[in-house]
């Protein structure tokens, strides 16, 4: 057994998970103070959303709209179109699914400064079932030109993207999750940037590329991996777009391998992300874990995540697999 | 300005409308034509705007949520000197700052970027909430389409805006009957228009779209109303102006050739003979 670095620890201590939901309001009660600009719009789900954690500090900007995500955004194109930084939230399947011409059309192509706080993303919205468990979002959101989109994997980076989406003019989307996400960015050294990806865990036989809920996975599926005596590099991509390319290929051209990890289909998000990057350069097969086009089903969090293999003996193995047939 | 001086700028604007159609061979020339008076009340008469500070903070707004009907908003802005009327011609050229649909980063004077039908009533909905937050007392104008009246998008901004009391806030529907596939009433009928926004809470005055005493009655009435938003049915007249586009749905989205341009022109050449 390796010896734990601060990240490894992190990922391994129990007591501390927060779901990035919780995260996004906090944050917006922080930025609010910051900024007199700052507005909330949610589309009846304050209380799952936690935008009612702004609603209670600031409720004259706080804006419910009501069961009508669309006209949602486009208030929200009106609002930044008369200079306020309004953030819309929804779950993501609403946020970026339902909202989709709307953010393309009335945010998207006029470069409005809207920022689109998308929460229960992906299959952790568990029982609720298929028709909520959007795992199609980021896939949406990526093809908008100068749309900024970006996947926290922890309480501390959803903070910290929070705040650089504000710094940021242009329209963002912010995806958070409703299960609670291991905290494993708390220590002194964490620096946030909008495009930048960070080597969590270096290693030369595998890389593993993941984004939100699966950065905790792959860190621990890293340890196991270790065991079986894989050496995998894990690199946290909060960014989707625009995304680190100069990161993911220094990794790729070390490890000649790589693998992707995300809580979304595989088809449009994180993994396609990366196989479009590195495919100009060809320096590394590359294998993508995710939803593998299917819909989701009822269930709780945990079993879903298992199910479809996204828990770190999920991640464990199909590294495993991957590297046998490569490299074996 | 007098009835006679806003006919005079109205009828220049057509012209503007037909000529910039023609030059791009593309473009919706029925609606632009429909909507052409109240486009020449709104920037003449009504609106608080400046064409040499287009994005001055305390103007008042105007969306067209009927983008397509970008060559009347565009013939308007160029005539009221957000950019020379000779630019017209460029419409929709590759390159041309003037879009098919309006583009708030290109066009000095345009407030948003609109085209995909239902949208801009929420956009103007936003910017009355802006005026409210800020307490500025900026007013905000859409214009719709009566086709456009069957996107559902525009019910829930109607539905929002009426239970926020947004009394900065006026929609303008041209209800000129027509949609690019007939009727509006054969289509989807969006009738009884002024008993639907008046469910919503709106305050509803139905009016003409061509005569500027009740253009101008419509618009003051909007303003002294308080406490609710106000919608503007203006019963207008497709193509109005250029005798073989009136009222004509082949006329939506259709450029004249060379002589029924010509034809056009002289028809509003002969209108403004008798002005």
């Amino acid at each position: 057994m390796e010896t734990l670095g601060s990240i490894e620890r992190n990922i391994m201590s129990e007591q501390k998970k927060i779901a990035t939901r919780e995260s996004y309001g906090n944050a917006l009660v922080e930025l609010g103070a910051k900024h007199e600009n700052l507005v909330v719009l949610d589309a009846d789900l304050a209380a799952a959303t936690k935008t009612g954690v702004f609603q209670k500090v600031y409720p004259e900007r706080h804006i419910n709209c009501g069961i009508a995500e669309c006209n949602m955004t486009g208030i929200a194109a009106g609002l930044a179109a008369c200079g306020k930084i309004p953030f819309i939230s929804s779950f993501a399947m609403f946020a970026a699914g339902r909202n989709f011409e709307q953010i393309r059309n009335s945010i998207g192509y006029p470069q409005l400064n809207v920022k689109i706080g998308a929460t229960h993303a992906g299959i952790t919205v568990g029982e609720d079932g298929a028709s909520h468990q959007c795992c199609e979002d980021i896939a949406l959101m990526r093809t908008i030109p100068g749309m900024v989109v970006m996947s926290p994997a922890d309480d501390i980076e959803a903070k910290a993207a929070m705040d650089a989406a504000v710094a940021h003019k242009g329209p963002v989307y912010l995806r958070f999750g409703r299960a609670p996400f291991p905290v494993i960015n708390d220590r002194a050294d964490y620096r946030f940037e909008i495009g930048k990806g960070e080597v969590l865990r270096e290693g030369t036989d595998v890389t593993i590329v993941a984004t939100g809920l699966l950065v905790g996975a792959a860190l621990e599926a890293a340890i196991l991996l270790a065991d079986a005596g894989i050496a995998a590099e894990v690199i946290n991509i909060c960014t989707i777009k625009p995304l680190d390319i100069e990161l993911l290929l220094a990794s790729a051209q070390k490890t000649r391998l790589v693998v992707t990890a995300e809580e979304h289909t595989v088809i449009g998000g994180l993994g396609s992300a990366v196989c479009e990057a590195l495919a100009e350069t060809a320096v590394a097969p590359i294998y993508r874990i995710g939803i593998r086009d299917v819909f989701g089903e009822s269930g709780s969090a945990a079993a879903l995540i298992k199910k479809h293999r996204l828990d770190p003996q999920g991640v464990f193995e199909q590294v495993k697999e991957f590297y046998n047939i490569n490299k074996g | 300005m007098t009835n006679l001086e806003l006919k005079k700028a109205a009828n220049a604007i057509r012209k503007g409308i037909v000529t910039a159609v023609h030059a791009a061979q593309a473009g919706h020339p029925g609606g632009s034509l429909s909507a052409a008076d109240i486009y020449t009340f709104l920037y003449y008469e009504e609106m608080n705007i400046d064409p040499d500070e287009p994005q001055k903070p305390g103007r008042d707004r105007f969306v067209l949520s009927k983008g397509h009907t970008a060559p009347g908003l565009y013939s308007t802005l160029s005539h009221r000197g957000f950019f020379p009327v000779a630019e017209l011609t460029s419409l929709r050229q590759l390159g041309s700052f003037l879009q098919g649909h309006p583009c708030m980063r290109s066009i000095p004077g345009v407030d948003m970027s609109s085209g995909s039908l239902g949208q801009g009533v929420s956009a103007a909905v936003g910017m009355a909430m802006a005026a409210k937050l800020d307490g500025a007392d900026y007013r905000v104008y859409t214009l719709v389409g009566d086709g456009e009246l069957q996107e559902g998008q525009i019910w829930e901004a109607a539905m929002f805006a009426g239970h926020r009391c947004l009394d900065n806030l006026v929609v303008i529907v041209d209800n000129n009957g027509l949609q690019i596939d007939g009727a509006v009433d054969e289509v989807c009928t969006p009738y009884p228009i002024d008993d639907k926004f008046a469910a919503f809470n709106f305050h509803v005055i139905n009016t003409s779209a061509h005569d500027f005493d009740a253009i101008r009655d419509a618009f003051r009435e909007a303003r002294l109303t308080k406490g609710k938003p106000t919608c503007i049915v203006a019963q207008s007249l497709k193509g109005k102006g250029v005798s073989f586009m009136e009222g004509q749905v082949a006329w939506h989205g259709v450029a004249p050739n060379n002589e029924q341009f010509a034809v056009a022109m002289a028809d509003l050449e002969q209108i403004d003979s008798t002005l």
